[in-house]
């Protein structure tokens, strides 16, 4: 097996356009993302945008779901929101049932 | 390399009919997406129906798929499809491309090394996504970790091999759950002569035995005895990062929540510690601690069914 080390560096924060790359989706599809409250950027204007570790998450699950099952940027809000719903009751009831 | 029986993947028939094979995909990629639902199982699955679909979805190469018939009974060792199999078929390379591949059937039957649609890209190659698991103390001093890729590399007579790769990441001190970290130069090399892209890994904490991570924060649920609550004082709380000294307020409840600042996940800012305090009370089993109890609930005048009414 080929063995490989690299340098290897923790991402901060991505432009808009380093994100476009990031999730191989064009700037218009990332625009509605954060119209649509998805993705919360920081930054005033849209070329000052930059987006920090859990808006990058999101927007790579975001970009899957959209890929793979076909869900436009409204279907996405929503199941990224009843996802996240989803987890925190799965997690309080693991907790309970450990008790 | 094993056979794989794409319509059992898709659970529909060899005769369904273009339509059925969409209704079939969808159904299944709803069903099994990683995303949706966690566990590798999922994933395996998912990445199942989407090397099916890939195939069946292409006429011509399910045509040349079909062509070679049914799976071969077991205990005849590895499969080898049948010379000249896909004569007189014209399909289009497919599969995901410039991440980990599909399984050797489908990379050794349907990509034969041409790159993708959009392959004029010659400046650098596609970036490639993959995921590290680390646990939480990990997080908290830093790590070294060798992760294990299939990459498809395309040998020099142009046909293409699943080849591991080993590669040794740096985890840096305060990594949170959900950040990526990335390689340069990583990812499985660019076809033509571009150079290779970036390899992104998604930070994923192996489930803890006692925290809760949230960001930066952890969350975790500390026993205490019935008089440590009743009466206050001091407790030794162990922490990843060593051994606090935790103050519990008189008269504390089961669901009370300490905070220690900064002691979470290392960072600027630093994450905090939540403990919830829990309750717990000693197995008596000895005629001592019996007689306690019973003192105790002779003299306290306590009811803790006051608020249920009735």
């Amino acid at each position: 097996m080929k063995k490989t080390t690299s340098r290897s560096d923790l991402i901060d924060t991505l432009s808009l356009p380093d994100l476009c790359r990031f999730c191989q989706a064009d700037e218009a599809w990332v625009i509605e993302l954060v119209e649509y409250g998805v993705l919360e950027p920081l930054g005033r204007t849209v070329q000052n945008w930059h987006f920090q570790g859990p808006s990058i998450a999101r927007a790579k699950k975001a970009r899957r779901l959209n890929r793979d099952l076909g869900i436009n940027v409204a279907g996405v809000a929503l199941v990224l929101e009843l996802l996240e719903e989803r987890d925190a009751v799965l997690s309080r009831l693991s907790r309970y049932e450990a008790i | 390399m094993d056979f794989k029986d794409y319509y059992k993947v898709l659970g529909i028939p060899r005769t369904a009919g273009a339509d059925d094979i969409k209704k079939a995909f969808r159904k299944n990629a709803r069903k099994y997406h990683p995303d949706i639902n966690p566990g590798a199982d999922a994933e395996m699955k998912f990445k199942d129906v989407n090397e099916a679909y890939e195939v069946l979805k292409d006429p011509e190469r399910r045509a040349a798929y079909d062509q070679l018939g049914q799976e071969p009974p077991p205990g005849q060792g590895p499969y080898q499809p049948p010379p000249d199999w896909d004569s007189g078929f014209a399909f289009s390379e497919g599969g995901p491309y410039g991440q980990e591949g599909f399984s050797d059937f489908f990379e050794t039957l349907f990509r034969r090394g041409a790159g993708p649609a959009g392959e004029s890209r010659s400046a650098q190659g596609p970036d490639s996504h993959g995921r590290v698991e680390i646990t939480i103390e990990d997080a908290y001093r830093g790590a070294n970790r060798t992760i294990s890729l299939r990459m498809p590399v395309v040998g020099p007579d142009g046909r293409v091999t699943l080849q591991d790769r080993s590669i040794s990441v740096q985890i840096p001190k305060g990594t949170a759950q959900g950040q990526h970290i990335r390689l340069a130069g990583q990812a499985a090399p660019a076809f033509g002569s571009g150079a290779a892209g970036d390899l992104y890994l998604e930070v994923a904490f192996a489930a803890h035995p006692v925290y809760r991570p949230d960001g930066r924060d952890l969350h975790l649920d500390l026993p205490v005895a019935p008089w440590e609550a009743a009466l206050g004082g001091h407790v030794v709380m162990p922490t990843p990062d060593g051994k606090v000294d935790l103050r519990i307020p008189k008269n504390a409840r089961t669901g009370q929540k300490l905070r220690l600042k900064g002691k979470g996940l290392p960072g600027v800012p630093a994450g905090d510690i939540y403990a919830t305090l829990r309750i717990v009370n000693p197995k008596v089993t000895t005629q001592e601690a019996r007689a306690f109890f019973e003192k105790m609930a002779k003299d306290m005048p306590f009811d803790p069914r006051a608020q249920l009414g009735g």
